[in-house]
């Protein structure tokens, strides 16, 4: 088994050579120590190539697509602000008190891959792409012209987080049937409340 | 060959004597898919021109439910998932969240997960090799010898943890209930017996003219595709790639025995039968040094919790070497008490993939054969 270099050495070497390619580092907080990188849309398809052809990394084997779902947080923080507060005689003078301020981080969809090389025996490397938001702009762009194995795993992303992958040649949904509409592996997906087997029934 | 889309453009130009395509939807009940799984072929003549597999029949969404519960939760799920290998299905999990809160597992319960599992391969590649040729026409009897010995693995593994498919035996840190002498004792015996069995079984089969017309040169397989669409497991071997995660990864205490990993050369669905016949007879080997290895000792790490495990946040992704290819379990943690995402990568699932490439130009009485040498479990593929 080769070693395999540090994301932060593959992240500097994508780079250099793929040009205008943005990657960030994401830390794992876990014993598994498995980092990964967060590509940009744009170069994410030469990337993987470049991963899976250059002579050293030959990470020709894609073993896993996945989605994940992180939802819409709010970020609390308390702030201090000066303000004009009536006092109990009623006259106003400037104190300074605690406020919370809320902001909201909008939540985005993650499809992650994980890369092993059969040649060289090394791995994996996990690569990650995500969507601007939950709603509307769910696109990412799809590796499965790079790695075949992607096919049926890009397509149960879509199917049930609704990433809608660009460049994929057959998205359909695998899992759930024709015509269902939501989707369930998502955080706030909320069953149906009737029986869907009853309303098929003729 | 004639493609598809030049057929369908030449029907829609009005051409006459172009024949029929015909199109056939392949189960779900179909005996030869193995479950509720369905292929809508088009055939022209007797040719397949088109395949596409349809799944989800048996998809209950096996990850969320997962998700749901505690980490303890997930195991005896993990069973339905490859209902007839539960334990490495056990294995792959628990692997995953060792990988992920750090947890180490005593020898002697390394040494007994190693015998499960492999008792588990040898009874899985048995009852594949019958499903094969139950599938070619040879109704019955190749299944029932390997019927006849994976009933004597299954009695086996009841009077271990209780029950014969769903054993629910593996917890991360260890084992359920440890085994005693008598059991392994019994196992022994058991182990000495299977070599004479793979040699009768081969004997069966090895030179019969049916199997080798129906199976040589079916369902080839190229190197580099199979790489590419990710197939693992006795399939990839098939077609010459030597991957074997046991022998690459070493996870558990591989590194300790000696196996040889067998490849085959062509990538047929003789190779891929060969495959399984070989690794039983390697799966023998490795039995008969962990019999010889098994240390006492505890079987379980005294520090974990199995209840209300809480793993630092983060991810780990761990996979091992299950019957039908890698069995991988991507895990990230919040640091609840159940995992934020689950996911399973499901090796029979995906060395459908490339399903179509292996049959297409094929008769369609050989869609079935080269179903049949994928080996997949629909619990598995829809989950």
């Amino acid at each position: 088994m080769s070693a395999l270099p540090t994301a932060e050495e593959l992240k500097a070497q994508i780079e250099a050579a793929v040009s205008g390619a943005v990657v960030t580092v994401i830390p794992n907080g876990s014993l598994s120590a498995q980092h990964s990188l967060l590509l940009d849309h744009e170069h994410a398809r030469a990337v993987a190539l470049f991963l899976r052809d250059h002579p050293d990394l030959r990470l020709d084997y894609c073993s896993l697509v996945t989605g994940v779902d992180w939802l819409d947080t709010e970020l609390t923080e308390k702030i201090k602000v000066k303000k004009m507060v009536a006092g109990p005689d009623g006259a106003e003078t400037e104190q300074e008190v605690e406020e919370t301020r809320k902001t909201k981080v909008p939540g985005y969809l993650e499809a992650v891959y994980h890369l092993f090389s059969m040649e060289k025996k090394h791995g994996p490397v996990v690569l990650r792409l995500r969507t601007a938001n939950r709603t509307d702009r769910t696109r990412v762009p799809s590796l499965t012209p790079v790695w075949r194995s992607c096919e049926f795993q890009e397509r149960e992303a879509f199917d049930l987080y609704g990433i809608v992958f660009d460049g994929h040649p057959d998205l359909r949904r695998i899992l759930m049937w024709e015509g269902f509409e939501d989707y369930p592996m998502r955080k706030d997906y909320v069953p149906p409340a009737d029986d869907i087997l009853m309303e098929a029934r003729p | 060959m004639t493609t598809v889309a030049e057929l369908e453009r030449r029907v829609e130009a009005g051409e006459d004597g172009l024949g029929d395509i015909l199109e056939v939807s392949m189960g779900p009940h179909h005996p030869s898919t193995h479950g509720v799984f369905r292929m809508d072929v088009r055939l022209e003549g007797e040719k397949v021109v088109r395949l596409k597999p349809v799944f989800g029949y048996l998809h209950r969404n096996h990850e969320k439910i997962a998700e749901h519960g505690a980490y303890l939760h997930a195991i005896p799920y993990t069973d339905r998932l490859d209902y007839l290998c539960s334990m490495t299905n056990n294995w792959g999990y628990v692997l995953a969240v060792e990988k992920l809160a750090g947890i180490p597992v005593p020898e002697r319960a390394e040494y007994i997960r190693v015998i499960v599992a492999e008792l588990t391969r040898f009874q899985n590649h048995a009852g594949l090799v019958g499903f094969l040729l139950q599938d070619m026409g040879a109704s019955g009897t190749p299944l029932m010898y390997a019927f006849r010995e994976r009933e004597k693995i299954l009695d086996l593994f009841e009077s271990l943890s209780g029950a014969r498919m769903m054993c629910n035996y593996l917890r991360f840190g260890g084992l359920r209930v440890d085994c005693t002498p008598a059991w392994l004792e019994e196992a022994r015996q058991l182990i000495a017996r299977l070599p004479r069995f793979v040699d009768e079984f081969e004997a069966l089969l090895r030179a019969n003219e049916i199997l080798m017309a129906r199976t040589q040169g079916t369902g080839v397989l190229p190197r580099e595709l199979a790489i590419n669409a990710g197939v693992t497991g006795p399939m990839l071997r098939a077609s010459g790639v030597n991957y074997d995660i046991r022998k690459v990864d070493h996870y558990g205490i591989y590194d300790r025995f000696e196996f040889r990993v067998p490849l085959g050369d062509h990538g047929d669905v003789y190779d891929r039968y060969m495959m399984r016949i070989l690794e039983m007879r390697e799966t023998v080997k490795i039995l008969e040094q962990a019999l010889r290895g098994i240390p006492s000792g505890p079987i379980m790490d005294p520090k974990t919790r199995l209840r209300g495990l809480r793993p630092k946040p983060g991810e780990a992704y761990g996979r091992i070497e299950a019957p039908k290819g890698e069995l991988g379990f991507f895990l990230i943690s919040d640091g609840s008490m159940n995992p934020y995402r689950y996911r399973v990568r499901p090796p029979s699932m995906i060395n459908l993939t490339i399903l179509e490439d292996m049959c297409l130009g094929h008769n369609v009485a050989d869609v079935v054969v080269i179903l049949g040498s994928v080996d997949i479990v629909l619990g598995e593929v829809d989950r």
